[in-house]
C-alpha cells in the first residue's frame, strides 16, 4: 500500500537544495505530489506531498543524509493525500500601509470571523528603512459571501482609522 | 452536437492551425457545434477550433456573461484573426477547458486591435479591451499551439508588487 506524507524542510538558502532533495526522494522510489518551495528571508522552505511504499522511518532515512548535508531541518507527517481538485479562490484581499505590529492577526482575525478560508497569504515589507511599509496579499474562499467580508473590512478600517488600505475584490475564473 | 475537448497533455494542443479558405455550410455547421461546446461548460466564454481537434484558425468568444465586463462585442466568431496592435499589460487568472482543474496568472495586453473574418468571410475590425481582449489573446494562442501554461507568471510578481517597485524609483 502506498502512503502519502507531508514533508517539510527548512534551512539556509543555497544553490541545489531542490535538485538534491528531489533526487534523494526519486532514488528512494518516492513520487512527488504537489509542492510549494520558496525562499523566505534568507531561508529556503519546502513543503511536498510525497507518495511512497516506504514507512515513516524508512522515508526519513532516505532524506536525512541529504537534509543534514544541506543543513535542513526536517518535519514529516503522514497525511490523507491524493491528487485532489484544487479549491479555487473566489476572493482576493490586498492590504497595505505603514508597518505596524499585529496587523496580520487583526486583519485575518476579522476576516476569519466573516467566513474567509485562506488559501494563500503573502506578506512583505517594502519602502526604505526609515519609512517601511507593509503589504499583504490574501487569496481565499468567502464561505459566508462577499458582503460579510466587506462589512468586516469596513469595521476594520474604522478601527484602524485610515492608517491602512484594504481592498477586497472578487476572483472569477472563466474557461477559455 | 457537443464536440470532444482535447485536454492537456494531449500533444495535438501544440499543433499550429492553418488558415481557413473555404466558407461553406460545413464550416457553419462546425461553428454551431463549437459554440454549443463552449457554452456547455459553466464558465465557458471562449473556445478555439484546435481545442476540439480541428486545426484551423477559428475561435468563438462571448464574454457578455461575465458580470464585471461592461465593454464587449457580445458573441464573436473570429476566423483567421490577426492582432494588429497591443497596448498596456495586466496580470490575471485564466482557466482553460483544455487544462482542467488548474488556473494560473498570465500577462496579457489590456487593449488590442484585431481583424478577423466572420462566418460569411467578411473582414471585420475590432478594438477590444479588458477581459474580452484577454479572452481573444488566449484563443489566438491556441491557434498557434500555445497554452496559458506557456505564459504563466509567478504568483510572487504580480501587479501590486510591480506598482510598489515603480513608486520607489
Ligand atoms: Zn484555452
Amino acid at each position: 500500500m502506498k502512503n502519502w506524507f507531508m514533508l517539510a524542510l527548512v534551512g539556509q538558502d543555497r544553490v541545489g537544495i531542490v535538485a538534491q532533495i528531489t533526487d534523494a526522494l526519486y532514488r528512494g522510489g518516492c513520487n512527488l505530489g504537489e509542492a510549494s518551495m520558496l525562499r523566505l528571508g534568507t531561508s529556503f522552505t519546502m513543503m511536498m506531498m510525497v507518495n511512497t511504499q516506504l514507512d515513516e522511518n524508512t522515508l526519513i532515512s532516505v532524506i536525512q543524509p541529504t537534509a543534514e548535508k544541506l543543513g535542513l531541518h526536517l518535519h514529516l507527517d503522514q497525511i490523507e493525500g491524493e491528487l485532489h481538485p484544487h479549491p479555487e479562490p473566489d476572493v482576493k484581499i490586498v492590504v497595505h500601509g505603514a508597518d505596524r505590529a499585529g496587523i496580520v492577526a487583526q486583519v485575518t482575525g476579522e476576516l476569519a470571523n466573516a467566513g474567509l478560508n485562506i488559501l494563500d497569504l503573502e506578506t512583505g515589507v517594502g519602502g526604505s528603512d526609515k519609512k517601511p511599509f507593509y503589504f499583504m496579499q490574501i487569496e481565499g474562499n468567502a464561505t459566508q459571501g462577499m458582503e460579510a467580508l466587506q462589512l468586516a473590512l469596513e469595521k476594520l478600517k474604522e478601527t484602524l482609522q485610515g492608517n491602512i488600505d484594504i481592498n477586497l475584490s472578487p476572483l472569477e475564473t472563466f474557461d477559455l | 452536437m457537443m464536440l470532444e475537448i482535447l485536454t492537456y497533455p494531449d500533444p495535438r494542443l501544440k499543433e499550429p492551425s492553418t488558415t481557413v479558405e473555404t466558407f461553406d455550410e460545413e464550416l457553419r455547421n462546425f461553428l454551431s457545434n463549437l459554440e454549443e461546446t463552449m457554452r456547455a461548460g459553466p464558465g465557458g466564454v471562449g473556445i478555439a477550433a484546435p481545442q476540439v481537434g480541428r486545426f484551423q484558425r477559428i475561435a468563438i468568444v462571448d464574454v457578455s456573461s461575465h458580470k464585471k465586463v461592461t465593454k464587449h462585442h457580445g458573441r464573436l466568431v473570429l476566423i483567421n484573426p490577426e492582432i494588429t496592435d497591443w497596448d498596456g499589460f495586466e496580470i490575471a487568472r485564466e482557466g482553460c477547458m483544455s487544462v482542467p482543474d488548474y488556473t494560473g496568472n498570465v500577462i496579457r495586453a489590456t487593449h488590442i486591435k484585431l481583424t478577423a473574418q466572420n462566418e460569411n468571410a467578411e473582414i471585420k475590425y475590432f478594438e477590444m479591451e479588458g477581459y474580452e481582449a484577454r479572452a481573444v489573446q488566449h484563443e489566438l494562442d491556441h491557434l498557434d499551439g500555445l497554452l496559458f501554461l506557456d505564459r504563466l507568471v509567478s504568483r510572487r510578481h504580480d501587479l501590486f508588487q510591480r506598482k510598489t517597485h515603480q513608486k520607489k524609483k
